[in-house]
């Protein structure tokens, strides 16, 4: 048997529970609705959810996960669609840095999504049909009002840690400025507290994909039984290269033909970079839902956290408590360096108390989802002091 | 910010084993200097060993910040709230008074901008520590007098084509950027080259001559 302290990055978790596979599910009724920022409240709402490891008798061990823009809650167990490992499966597991031994892990997926938590493909009480475009507009604040009273459910007064990347790092400073007292940690990742005016014009083009689909069907494709398919994988087609790094398309791809010696003079995917996308973009678009996707990129473009307090970052976060663990990659251009320092200033400002590293990686933005043995020094490291300046027992490894 | 290449004393992992064994000589004649269960921020912390050593003998409430990726690393994996950042740029972001002590061990001499970096740690701490080592030191003036050529010993073991260390002063051209700046000395030790107290008290030339490295404690005059 394997120490449990070694770890695999890559190797499949087999301590899982098979029944988690299917997901945890929570439906609050009528009368506990999520009030929205953009002004109706949804209900009934339900939280789809995945948790890994126990809850100690304290309940001072739960760390929430935040997902990114197409995350689910599956991030350290294998995808019930597509059978490949959970988002953070290098992360997160027995022994891995967020040690499920040791904490009692969350992850839910997020209001406006489609791995079972309400969104645009739920049944709209008020029709019998899909939401569709009717589903209020989702901000981040939402999502986290919504995490929130999952975590009320399931009996937590206080998280040990909210960690995520990219828009699930916006759902942890949004976490700390909402709830400061319910944040005893906090890992914001590849993120940023404003979604910069050159993400937004990223966003526009994805949305704008998928409403040029024509079987987007202003937005009721599910009614007529189809998916714009063609326009949300050209989304992510076009996404997917902003979560990577010249570098490393050059390394991985270079100008390499695809199953060819030399180029066909046409506009097939002579070249293996565009092979890969279009892969990319037809795997993306079986396990993703078109308006969930204008949702998601539509709560990153309004996330502007200093906005919220007078436009002084400083003031999202005075006066909390809660321990920050900042991190930002040197390839990353798409939540570039900058950004943290700006919330790290901010955080400094207000006599928080906070760490940040930036890591040299040629991964771009997808590093906090890979193997990089930096993130995981920083991060294990980081909980390790953080639990126990929050006195939570070592568990001895059985 | 490993600035010099000094008397290392590597700290002992993540382990919880005090650390006062193996600490150097200057970081506990620092440590001597901070009150108990203070606010401190030291600039250019290196592995966190000064940090460490004062949240474990003093209580402090230490903050860092530290040019390289590997000792914001270190830090961090510590339990050290630590941040990536340069003392030229990155302190003018504090508040004033924010800390009580803003400590520069080794430092000074690698910034662009000393005074400005001085004047800054002297707005956001109420109190401010510097050490550094002292170019005036006899050895140093003999090598460059009967050499001709930039000195080097094994706390300044850079050539001068290959050093961090920009802006070497004596310990009187500090004392006389303190003067012009007004700020009032509150405690200087001149050291020797393991960081231990010369021991005497003496007028600053003599000081200036024999101490291989100084460490001041400084507060704004009110």
């Amino acid at each position: 048997m394997a120490s449990s302290e070694t770890i695999h990055a890559d190797a499949p978790v087999s301590t899982i529970n098979p029944e988690d596979l299917q997901g945890r599910i929570v439906h609050f009724p009528a009368s506990q609705p999520l009030q929205m920022d953009a002004g109706p409240a949804i209900a009934p709402l339900t939280i789809a959810y995945q948790t890994y490891g126990e809850l100690n008798n304290a309940k001072s061990n739960a760390i929430l996960l935040c997902h990114a823009l197409t995350g689910d809650q599956h991030a350290a167990n294998s995808h019930p669609t597509t059978g490949k490992p959970g988002w953070w499966q290098t992360m997160v597991g027995p022994g891995k840095p967020i040690d499920t031994d040791r904490y009692f892990v969350i992850c839910s997926n997020v209001v406006g999504g489609c791995m079972g938590t309400t969104g645009p493909m739920s049944v709209n009480p008020a029709t019998g049909k899909s939401y569709g475009l009717d589903l209020p507009v989702v901000t981040i604040r939402d999502m986290v009002r919504a995490q929130a009273m999952l975590i009320d459910y399931l009996g937590i007064d206080q998280l040990f840690c909210v960690a995520g990347g990219s828009m699930g790092g916006m759902q942890v400073l949004q976490w700390v400025a909402s709830y400061p007292e319910r944040v005893f940690s906090a890992m914001p990742i590849a993120t940023a507290a404003r979604h910069s005016s050159q993400n937004i014009a990223f966003g526009e083009v994805g949305r704008q994909s998928v409403m040029a689909d024509p079987d987007w069907r202003g937005g009721r494709y599910l009614d007529f039984g189809i998916k714009p398919q063609k326009g949300l994988a050209v989304a992510r087609m076009a996404a997917h290269v902003t979560y990577l790094s010249e570098d490393v398309l050059q390394q991985k791809f270079g100008r390499k033909y695809q199953d060819r010696e030399k180029p066909t003079f046409s506009f097939d995917a002579d070249f293996q970079i565009e092979s890969y996308l279009r892969h990319q973009g037809s795997t993306f678009v079986e396990r993703f839902d078109a308006n969930s996707y204008l949702y998601m990129t539509r709560a990153m473009d309004y996330f502007d956290l200093a906005a919220d307090y007078g436009g002084v970052l400083a003031n999202a976060f005075r006066g909390a408590k809660t321990r920050f663990c900042v991190t930002s990659f040197t390839s990353d251009w798409l939540f570039p360096t900058v950004n943290s320092r700006a919330i790290v200033h901010a955080l400094n400002a207000g006599g928080a108390s906070v760490s940040f590293v930036e890591i040299e990686t040629d991964r771009g933005h997808d590093a906090f989802l890979l193997n990089v043995p930096e993130l995981f020094a920083t991060s294990r490291g980081f909980l390790e002091a953080a639990a126990r300046a929050r006195g939570i027992p070592v568990r001895t490894a059985a | 910010m490993t600035a010099i290449t000094a008397t290392a004393a590597s700290t002992s992992g993540i382990d919880d084993e005090p650390l006062t064994q193996s600490a150097r000589l200057d970081h506990l004649l620092i440590a001597g200097l901070i009150e108990r269960n203070s606010r401190v921020l030291d600039v250019g912390c290196g592995d966190g060993a000064l940090l460490r050593l004062l949240s474990e003998q003093r209580g402090v409430d230490g903050r860092g910040i530290e040019l390289s990726k590997e000792g914001v690393n270190d830090c961090v994996a510590k339990g050290l709230s630590v941040i990536q950042g340069d003392a030229d740029t990155d302190l003018a972001d504090y508040p004033d008074d924010s800390f009580d002590y803003v400590i520069l061990s080794q430092t000074i001499q690698a910034t662009r901008h000393p005074k400005v970096v001085l004047e800054h740690m002297l707005r956001v701490g109420r109190r401010a520590v510097v050490s550094f080592p002292n170019f005036g030191h006899w050895k140093l003036r003999l090598q460059l007098l009967f050499q001709g050529r930039m000195p080097m010993t094994g706390i300044l073991s850079n050539p001068w084509y290959d050093t961090p260390n920009i802006h070497f002063c004596t310990i009187r051209d500090f004392v006389g950027l303190l003067d012009e700046i007004g700020v009032k000395i509150e405690r200087a030790d001149a050291l020797n080259r393991l960081g231990a107290p010369l021991g005497f008290t003496a007028p600053w030339w003599v000081w200036n001559m024999f101490g291989e490295q100084a460490v001041f404690l400084l507060k704004r005059k009110d």
